[in-house]
């Protein structure tokens, strides 16, 4: 099973870079007239062009830069001139550790609600979390942040309201500087988690092992945590892993709301200048990043599930 | 250890599960209705101030600008005098109709994908899914902007590039659901009868199939308003003066130290619209089916 998943990971990242290949090539203008600015004489911009390997067909095009991709180069910034894999490597540590705070936080407030909105079911506590998991949902992330900066950031002065403060500058500083971004970006994940997270302890807790603990008098933490929860956990990892997709989209927005300077400012600044190698390399990483993470929440199910390591499907 | 069980406790157990199950029929019909008056609201705002004064969105100057909310101007005015409630009322339509058509675009694309994936053999059927796989595997927002990026931004790449993003989705929900109805015997006998095959797929599988897509869309078209008001946001959606949701909450952030209720109003004017349609698609989820939750968010 873990191989054929696998393996049906190899088209899929292809069929994928193919696309992210192809969109500088559709995109409308000539790479080397933009590059050289609307002066640019004939001969000059048939050196450039040949200078990039654009004067060559485009499967070739697409096997050098697929080739460059996986020694991990990305090529040139069109603007800068500088290397596209120093740009990004300093950018995606930023962006990870974003992220990470944002989905350690989302499964360590969701999980814990979930469950008790499970072991109280149709308790006010219950009421409580669904309410609760319904808001998260509604608030868009940069929403929450804007808020989020009027009233921790300017009424309070705890978290300053905008910019990153790197780790060498302090670590509290650093978490400061992130906070409010990571609380924004986790709460999509989060509230749905706690509604999965609910529903699927519902199940479990509804099942006949679970009332046979019962009568045999296991209490109900012993019941919930060593039983319950992991086989509640299946549907919980299969909507982590959809939900990843939703925090990198995220980190776009809240990046560039917040003024942090990682991959997302960098896709929004390199959609906006027309600077498409970049935008190409940054989209890639994303994907790159998603489809890994399917793979790893897939890989998951066959840890926590032992059935699925010996029945072939998935 | 004894294996006697107290059948009693089991009983109650059950009593009390079915007054719980019927308590949350009632909960999700007033989550439905709650969220029904929500998108009421918004859409009454978005039809009916444009008819008032349908310059007022972008007058610059028609009065003072930064006025705080009173009597003349409901919801205050922006940097430039423009009038906020017409703005948001403007930005109401262009949301909806993007987020509507995005949704109606993946259901008729996905619809159609979903029942062709359900009904054909399996090699189209593996092929129709592994395509959508590799679309799947680009976070939406991404994605979104892939699209804008190769056709420039406005209101109908917007719908496109949204409705794009959410094919596979319905594409998966209408094959499972498809799936579900072609095992049923009514199918069988349709078959059976003799019927052509386009029949039994557009007269008695698809309309039978639709209960999960119009949950799912009521779903999407908040997740739709969300990533145009995002995409606006960081300047890649609707483009000024264009009045948008996204863009006001952008633009008002020089000024939100000073005045704070220019970035509120369209904060909650966003929460508003999409806490609307994330209460209908949950309140029909459970009321529905309550044995399918939520996946695809």
């Amino acid at each position: 099973m873990i191989l054929r998943r696998l393996a049906l990971t190899v088209p899929i990242l292809l069929g994928t870079s193919t696309i992210v290949f192809l969109i500088l090539r559709l995109v409308p203008g000539d790479p080397a007239a933009s590059i050289l600015g609307s002066n640019a004489t004939e001969e000059a911009i048939i050196r450039v062009r040949a200078e990039l390997g654009l004067d060559q067909p485009l499967w070739q095009q697409f096997v050098s830069w697929l080739g460059g991709v996986l020694r991990g180069d990305f090529g040139r910034d069109y603007i800068t001139n500088q290397a596209i894999t120093e740009e990004l490597a300093a950018r995606l540590p930023i962006t990870i550790e974003l992220a990470g705070i944002a989905f350690l936080l989302a499964l360590a407030t969701a999980i814990p609600l979930g469950v008790v909105g499970a072991v109280r079911n149709g308790g006010w506590a219950d009421r409580v979390v669904r309410a609760v998991a319904v808001l998260s949902i509604a608030v868009p992330d940069f929403v929450f942040g804007i808020l989020g900066i009027l009233s921790f950031a300017l009424a309070l002065s705890l978290v300053p309201s905008s910019g990153y403060t790197p780790i060498e500058d302090g670590l509290l500083e650093n978490l400061r500087s992130l906070a409010i971004p990571a609380i924004a970006l986790s709460l999509g994940l989060g509230g749905v988690l706690a509604r999965v997270t609910r529903s699927a302890m519902l199940d479990v807790l509804g099942s006949d092992y679970v009332r046979f603990a019962k009568a045999s008098g296991f209490g109900t933490g012993a019941i919930v945590f060593r039983y319950a929860l992991r086989n509640a956990s299946i549907p919980i990892v299969t909507v982590i892993g959809l939900q990843v997709g939703y925090i990198l989209g995220g980190t776009v927005v809240v990046e560039q709301l917040f003024s942090l300077p990682g991959l997302g400012q960098l896709i929004v600044e390199a959609m906006l200048a027309r600077n498409y190698p970049v935008l190409q390399a940054c989209i890639l990483v994303f994907v790159v990043a998603f489809i890994f993470a399917n793979l790893i929440t897939d890989l998951l199910y066959a840890v926590l599930n032992p059935r699925l390591r010996k029945v072939g499907a998935a | 250890m004894t294996l006697e069980v107290d059948t009693s406790q089991v009983k109650v157990a059950a009593v009390e599960r079915s007054r719980v199950s019927l308590r949350s029929t009632l909960a999700s019909r007033v989550e439905v209705i709650v969220g029904g008056v929500l998108v009421l609201v918004a859409v009454l705002i978005a039809i009916i101030i444009p008819m008032i004064d349908p310059a007022a969105s972008t007058a610059v100057g028609a009065a003072p600008s930064l006025v705080p909310p009173g009597l003349l101007n409901l919801l205050g005015t922006d940097q430039l005098g423009r009038d906020q409630l017409a703005r948001v009322a403007v930005g109401y339509g262009i949301s909806l109709t993007i987020a509507v058509g995005a949704v109606l675009l993946s259901v008729v694309v996905g619809g159609l994908l979903g029942l062709l994936a359900a009904t054909a053999t399996s090699a189209i059927d593996g092929l129709i899914m592994r395509i959508l796989d590799v679309v799947m595997a680009f976070p939406a927002l991404l994605l979104a902007i892939v699209v804008v990026a190769l056709f420039g931004a406005g209101t109908e790449v917007l719908m496109l590039a949204i409705g794009i993003t959410f094919v596979p989705i319905v594409a998966r929900v209408t094959r499972a659901a498809a799936l579900e109805t072609t095992r049923q015997p009514y199918i069988e006998a349709a078959m059976a009868r003799g019927a052509r095959r386009g029949r039994v797929i557009f007269r008695h599988i698809a309309p039978n199939s639709l209960g999960p897509v119009v949950v799912q869309a009521s779903i999407l078209i908040a997740i739709a308003i969300m990533l145009e008001a995002s995409l606006s946001f960081v300047g890649l959606g609707v483009q000024p003066p264009t009045p948008s949701l996204g863009l006001m909450l952008s633009t008002g952030r020089d000024f939100m130290v000073s005045d704070p209720w220019i970035v509120a109003v369209p904060a909650i004017a966003i929460l508003e619209i999409v806490l609307g349609f994330t209460l209908i698609g949950d309140g029909l989820q459970t009321w529905l089916d309550p044995k399918k939750r939520a996946i695809a968010r």
